[in-house]
């Protein structure tokens, strides 16, 4: 049994939700973070092993579970490949700096006691998104994040934070009703939910482009794609700090890593270049109209979340690049998902998820610190807070996208990948994309070291930030940047072009 | 075959008259019971597919099953939402959002 590796992937479903359902039955703040922490490390441990099975594999290794024994057309599938590992992965470890930070967060039994199984959930909701082989098993994942995340921006219940909960929550059920939609003409034509089954059977037809559609509309409200983003900043700006943090930096990717696949490999003889280049449009507007509302806000958590809108935008360049390595009939093989612009995508989720990550908690921390996060006001946090405004800068780096850090070689990777297809347009969106980053991080960073340290301890909604809150943020920071040292083991993981690319990323180095 | 057609397109059309609802409708409670008729309608297009000639094809029911415990847990949420916005409103007044 221990030897088995697919043991390992109902466990990566079962580990969550039996901590939920623990973290429902305690009271103490103490218990339930230190129950939390273990979980996280067992998580940890399980995708440390996965990621073993998966590597022992080789470049084209999938693992695939069959649920009860039923077998795909009846029963559900979990399936995890190289590109679903390292998305387990970086979830597993999130979520186990973000644990830490949490059980200082949230230090009294009530708010802990409504925390910690929403979390859980929540966590149990995004390993089914990746592993899952079955379009109805993915509508049950969107629901257990959209649900639990919800709940969770609800939590800090100010009025504000309510109000986003609720639009949050209704988003996220429209999203998942059209993606519903989509799926039951699926069913109704082609008789499988099974995700390898339908590409297999797929055709061209009005019904299969109704349901793409669907599907996609689904997705895009959950992923915020520009025209549909109007949730995200006040739902992640008004959510307690880890939470932000776990939204931005992997709960979107969810949706979107679901598109990817739709797009790429199940319904992709339905999709077409003009297609793929109006999403990736979409992108760029997203990645210049974040940038300027992520400079014009007021508020520091504002900030951060109109960013992470912007840097959505980026992701959504992965289909006019992989659209441009062939006509769409050719996108059918699962070399699409291993080319060298999903790469360059799985590369920015990675460093983006930890550099967003670290920057909401620096947020968080200088929020509670005041006890506001108004960006003005909060003129020489730098030698009050020094670690927060470290990692603030620290993350920003890799944000913007300079050497040597992580998001510096994703982005690398997407502008050789549009230079190579001959589509220097997206350069030109990249590169001031890049430029306006730099300007609102810049911006933050220069009124964090002004003069006027001036007493502003005033709300009373100030709280102490402790140690390990301050060092869980830029620990997450540090390996945003550090990710840019090695790369080979990431892709590795994703096939054969993978490698190749590795190696030009390194040697430019 | 006909039956199940017009079975799907009431679906359709339910789901478009709950996607218009929750557009076109500025208080909250409207905007939930529109999605709700949005959840109807896929269910219905759902229960449609499940006819194939003579035999009858239960997986569609277990979904709809499935969808609906999730529609209900939905609605709930919203409903605690809007409820604790309200009371958090000292005017009380209608919640809108």
């Amino acid at each position: 049994m221990i030897s088995n590796p697919l043991w390992l992937l109902p466990l990566l479903m079962a580990l969550p939700l039996l901590a939920a359902i623990l973290c429902g039955l305690l009271r103490s703040f103490r218990w339930l973070a230190g129950l939390s922490s273990l979980f996280a490390l067992l998580q940890l441990a399980v995708v440390l092993m996965m990621l073993r099975a998966v590597q022992s594999l080789g470049s084209e290794g999938v693992l695939r579970y069959t649920l009860g024994g039923w077998g795909a057309p009846l029963g559900i599938d979990l399936v995890v490949d190289g590109l679903a590992v390292i998305l387990l992965l970086i979830t597993a470890v999130l979520v186990l700096f973000l644990s830490l930070y949490s059980s200082q967060y949230f230090s009294n039994g009530a708010s802990a006691g409504r925390f910690w199984p929403l979390w859980w959930l929540l966590v149990a909701g995004l390993n089914a998104a990746f592993m899952a082989a079955d379009a109805f098993n993915i509508y049950v994942a969107l629901e257990m994040i959209g649900l639990s995340a919800a709940a969770l921006v609800g939590l800090a219940g100010t009025r504000t934070a309510l109000t986003a909960a609720l639009r949050y929550a209704l988003v996220g059920l429209l999203g998942s009703l059209c993606y519903l939609l989509g799926i039951a003409l699926l069913y109704r034509v082609y008789g499988t939910l099974d995700l390898a089954q339908l590409a297999a059977s797929v055709q061209i037809n009005p019904a299969t482009w109704a349901s793409l559609s669907l599907v996609t509309v689904g997705l895009l409200l959950k992923t915020a794609l520009l025209p549909l983003h109007f949730w995200l900043p006040p739902a992640h700006a008004s959510a307690p700090a880890p939470v932000s943090a776990v939204l931005s930096a992997l709960v979107v990717k969810a949706s979107f890593y679901l598109l990817a696949r739709f797009w790429l490999d199940v319904l992709s003889p339905a999709t077409t270049e003009v297609a793929m280049n109006f999403l990736g449009v979409l992108g760029a507007v997203a990645i210049v109209w974040g940038c300027v509302k992520a400079f014009r806000t007021s508020r520091l958590k504002l900030l951060v979340a109109y960013s992470t809108v912007a840097q959505l935008g980026y992701l959504f360049l992965l289909f006019p690049l992989a659209a441009a390595y062939g006509s769409s009939s050719a996108l059918g093989s699962s070399s699409a998902l291993g080319s060298s612009a999903m790469i360059a995508v799985v590369f920015f989720i990675v460093a983006h998820a930890l550099a967003k990550a670290a920057m909401f908690l620096a947020a968080g921390n200088i929020q509670n610190y005041f006890g506001h996060d108004e960006i003005d006001r909060v003129q020489g946090v730098a030698r009050l807070q020094p670690v927060a405004v470290f990692t603030f800068a620290i993350a920003g780096v890799s944000l913007i996208g300079l050497p040597p850090s992580g998001g510096f070689i994703a982005k690398w990777l997407l502008l050789n990948t549009a230079i190579q297809s001959g589509q220097w347009w997206w350069v030109v969106i990249m590169l001031l994309g890049g430029l306006l980053a730099a300007l609102y991080v810049g911006r933050v960073v220069a009124v964090a070291f002004s003069q006027m340290p001036s007493v502003q301890m005033n709300t009373g909604a100030a709280r102490p930030v402790s140690r390990s809150q301050s060092w869980s943020g830029l620990v997450l920071a540090l390996a945003a940047v550090l990710l840019g040292f090695n790369t080979d083991w990431l892709m590795g993981l994703l096939g054969p072009e993978a490698a190749v690319s590795a190696t030009v990323a390194g040697g430019w180095q | 075959m006909t039956q199940d057609l017009i079975y799907t397109l009431s679906g359709i059309v339910l789901f478009g008259i709950g996607v218009f609802g929750v557009i076109a409708s500025v208080h909250i409670i409207r905007k939930l019971i529109a999605t709700n008729i949005i959840g109807i309608g896929v269910f219905m297009v759902f229960l449609a597919s499940a006819r194939h000639g003579e035999i009858t094809d239960p997986v569609p029911h277990a979904m709809v099953l499935t969808g609906i415990v999730v529609a209900v847990a939905g609605t709930a949420l919203c409903l605690w939402l809007a409820l604790k916005i309200h009371l958090s409103d000292k005017r009380g007044q209608g919640v809108s959002s």
